[in-house]
């Protein structure tokens, strides 16, 4: 009996909270304490976890005693639970800046208390993804979350978030029955779903048979995590919801389906079968999706767009299939969502404190918060891939892992990445050009918020200055809303400074991955027979255990 | 015993029709759509439960291969309950829709048009003149091989000058 047993408690945790905040629907206070406590005993729950697996070893839960070939199982190794204890830092923190936000606004009314217990749901069906042990276990915890997310994502039901919601429902439920249809065919041919038994079994299968299954699950998972020419609905949809949605939505929901990729590529299918489309997929998803983020004037926009870009990161270090590229595919994956999502939080101060988050309307930001610059400033640069930031660090080892591999398409990958990294400096700079560094009234359609300021300051004369400046601050820029913005930055930087534990561990969990011993052994049982990779893989585990 | 070719004609069928429904721009075929598709699925997985066969209550007579596969049906179930939650969610969006544009019809996005309209020239970044932005204005200019006074020179990137579209919004056509 060690703290692994518990692993299913981060999803029964904040569905328990969903079902408190749901009865609790009229008290918003205790709501609020109800869903923020939870949050951090599963946060403080996954990160035992963590340091339970940090130096190695796999543990697999049976859930009520049914042995894995039948039952269904969750496996708690070192990618699933740096992913968990990510993704609930990040969503602990989204949920303190939406609490400050429902404060601040003071709308104490319908549709903002329907907010907590679908967003505790939202967390439970990314844990239980990144859990699962099972395909239709992994099917479930997708749809847990994406039902979640569509009554998020259409919240208060206005005009513009109906018709982004319309698309998106849409788009993901064809994304699911597609994974369905993957799930239902798999089992037709191999009499499982079981992922580790699937290991096993699908190597077994003519390669005809396994190509399809695998093409289905990767274009099924590839909808989900907007790989490119699947990423459209993503800058359509994204944009319209509250700004903490969209945080939360860009930094978790891709990554979930980037998750089940990867476990896919290593798991199910290794070898090298499918890795030159899905290279050529990531380049283009690098270079299609930052040119779109050139061309936008909004924010929200352009940030979406940027996410887009740099799942193709994501994919490059994937489809090398090496311990180098998986590695710093993995500590890509974690950055990736703690500045993204950092980035979408900013913004949403940006909207309020502009009273826009279009470039054309915004000026001289820097001037008139300098923390907000700096809260952009910081993130930005991380995102842009400036070193030493922890974006530096990830690209350069895909860079490594590429020149390693050293195919002219891995060179081709190479330099997509690094001309991607510029263009985003160029986006991210052109944000902060217009909104930040020019004075207000150089913007071509200065917002009133943005220039009422000084005018308001001057009226109140010395005296009333500073309480002025006080409420207007307290207004504008909410404090819970700054500091949970400001706790995320400051994990962004700290992932640079523990990059070097952190990269250690990522080579382990790439490691295990490759090797599928581990995971495979601690599902089926010790003296299971690993079947060797089928092609000729470029796996290269030189320090396999 | 042998495969039920009736259900996978149906089943062919259904996914014919629902592909067909979600590509229409009206919402509630589209949910008709979505419906076909998630149905069709579950025959599907009914399908790759292999030959019927009794029902899976254990008895010492049967033997193991005479038994039908209960996975795929409880499987069938979650994802039953899945379409349902769906739908329902979907319904209430188009009646949504309904009461906001008294149209059941899925819309454009503004801000695609916005940008797909926007001219691709840019005041600030691509005129020849650079528009005088600091706060430390220079007297003088040069551009275009000529030295002009900066004032002279910003007037020229007013909008309604000649180098400017009338609206960098993106309204003028």
């Amino acid at each position: 009996m060690n703290i692994a047993s518990f692993a299913p408690l981060a999803v029964v945790l904040p569905i328990l909270g969903a079902a408190l905040t749901f009865l609790l629907i009229r008290h918003s206070r205790a709501q609020r304490a109800v869903s923020i406590g939870l949050l951090s005993l599963t946060l403080l729950l996954e990160c035992l976890l963590l340091a339970h697996v940090w130096d190695g070893g796999t543990v697999a839960v049976t859930i009520g005693g049914w042995l894995p070939p039948w039952g269904i199982v969750m496996v708690v190794d070192q990618f699933s639970s740096l992913m968990l204890v990510v993704s609930s830092a990040v969503s602990l923190a989204v949920l303190v800046y939406a609490t400050g936000q429902g404060m601040a606004d003071g709308d104490h009314d319908a549709p903002v208390s329907i907010f907590h217990p679908t967003y505790l749901i939202l967390v439970a069906g990314v844990s239980n993804a990144f859990l699962s042990g099972d395909l239709f276990n992994l099917y479930v915890g997708f749809e847990i979350l994406l039902t979640a997310s569509y009554v998020l994502m259409t919240l208060g039901g206005t005009g513009p978030r109906i018709r982004a919601g319309v698309t998106y429902v849409v788009v993901s439920v064809v994304s699911s029955v597609l994974f369905l249809i993957s799930i239902a065919m798999v089992y037709g041919a191999t009499g499982t779903v079981t992922m580790a038994d699937l290991a096993l079994k699908l190597g077994e299968l003519d390669t005809g048979t396994r190509t399809l299954l695998h093409v289905m699950l990767l274009v099924a998972f590839g909808i989900k995590a907007a790989v490119f020419p699947l990423s459209f609905w993503l800058p359509d949809s994204y944009p319209t919801a509250p700004a903490p949605v969209t945080a939360v939505f860009a930094g978790l929901l891709t990554k979930v389906g980037v998750y089940a990729m990867v476990r896919t590529e290593t798991l199910l299918f290794p070898g090298d079968s499918l890795n030159t489309p899905l290279m050529i997929a990531a380049l283009l998803t690098m270079v299609v999706g930052i040119l779109g983020a050139l061309a936008q004037s909004d924010i929200k926009r352009l940030l979406s767009f940027t996410l887009v870009s740099h799942i193709g990161y994501m994919v490059f270090g994937l489809a090398m299939s090496s311990v180098a590229g998986l590695s710093a595919a993995v500590f890509y994956v974690a950055h990736h969502i703690t500045i993204q999502t950092s980035l979408f939080l900013v913004t949403g101060l940006v909207e309020r404190r502009g009273g826009s988050s279009s470039v054309d309307r915004l000026g001289g930001l820097a001037k008139l918060s300098p923390l907000l610059a700096l809260l952009f400033f910081i993130p930005g640069m991380n995102l842009a891939g400036i070193p030493p930031f922890s974006g530096f660090l990830g690209k350069v080892g895909l860079m490594q892992a590429g020149i390693e591999l050293g195919t002219p398409l891995a060179y081709a990958l190479v330099v997509g990445g690094v001309v991607t990294s510029l263009l985003t400096l160029l986006a991210v700079a052109r944000v902060w050009n217009r909104a930040f560094w020019r004075r207000p009234s150089d913007a071509e359609h200065p917002d009133p918020v943005l220039l009422a300021v000084p005018e308001e300051d001057e009226a109140s004369g010395r005296g009333g200055l500073l309480t002025a400046q006080r409420t207007r601050a307290a207004t504008l820029m909410p404090r819970t809303m700054v500091g949970s913005t400001l706790g995320l930055v400051v994990l962004g930087v700290a992932l640079t400074v523990f990059a070097g534990p952190l990269f250690g561990l990522s080579d382990r969990a790439a490691d295990d991955m490759l090797d599928r011993t581990p995971y495979i052994h601690a599902v089926m049982g010790e003296d299971t027979v690993v079947p060797p990779v089928l092609p000729a893989a470029v796996t290269g585990n030189g320090g396999g255990q | 015993m042998s495969v039920n070719l009736a259900l996978l004609i149906v089943m062919g069928a259904l996914y014919a029709c629902g592909i067909y429904l979600i590509l229409e721009r009206s919402l509630t075929r589209v949910l008709l759509g979505l419906m076909l598709l998630a149905n069709a699925t579950n025959l599907l997985i009914l399908a790759t439960g292999g030959y019927a066969g009794l029902a899976p209550l254990y008895s010492k007579d049967i033997g193991a291969g005479d038994y039908n596969d209960p996975l795929p049906q409880a499987l069938i179930l979650t994802s039953i309950v899945i379409s349902f939650a769906v739908t329902a969610f979907m319904l209430g969006i188009i009646y949504r829709t309904w009461v906001l544009a008294r149209r059941d019809e899925i819309q454009d996005d503004v801000e695609d048009l916005r940008v797909a309209e926007t001219p691709s020239f840019d005041a600030e970044d691509d005129a020849e003149i650079p528009a005088e932005t600091s706060e430390f204005p220079l007297a003088t200019v040069t551009a275009g091989g000529r030295e002009l006074p900066a004032g002279q020179a910003a007037a020229e990137e007013k909008p309604g000058s000649n180098n400017v579209p009338p609206s960098p919004e993106g309204g003028g056509k």
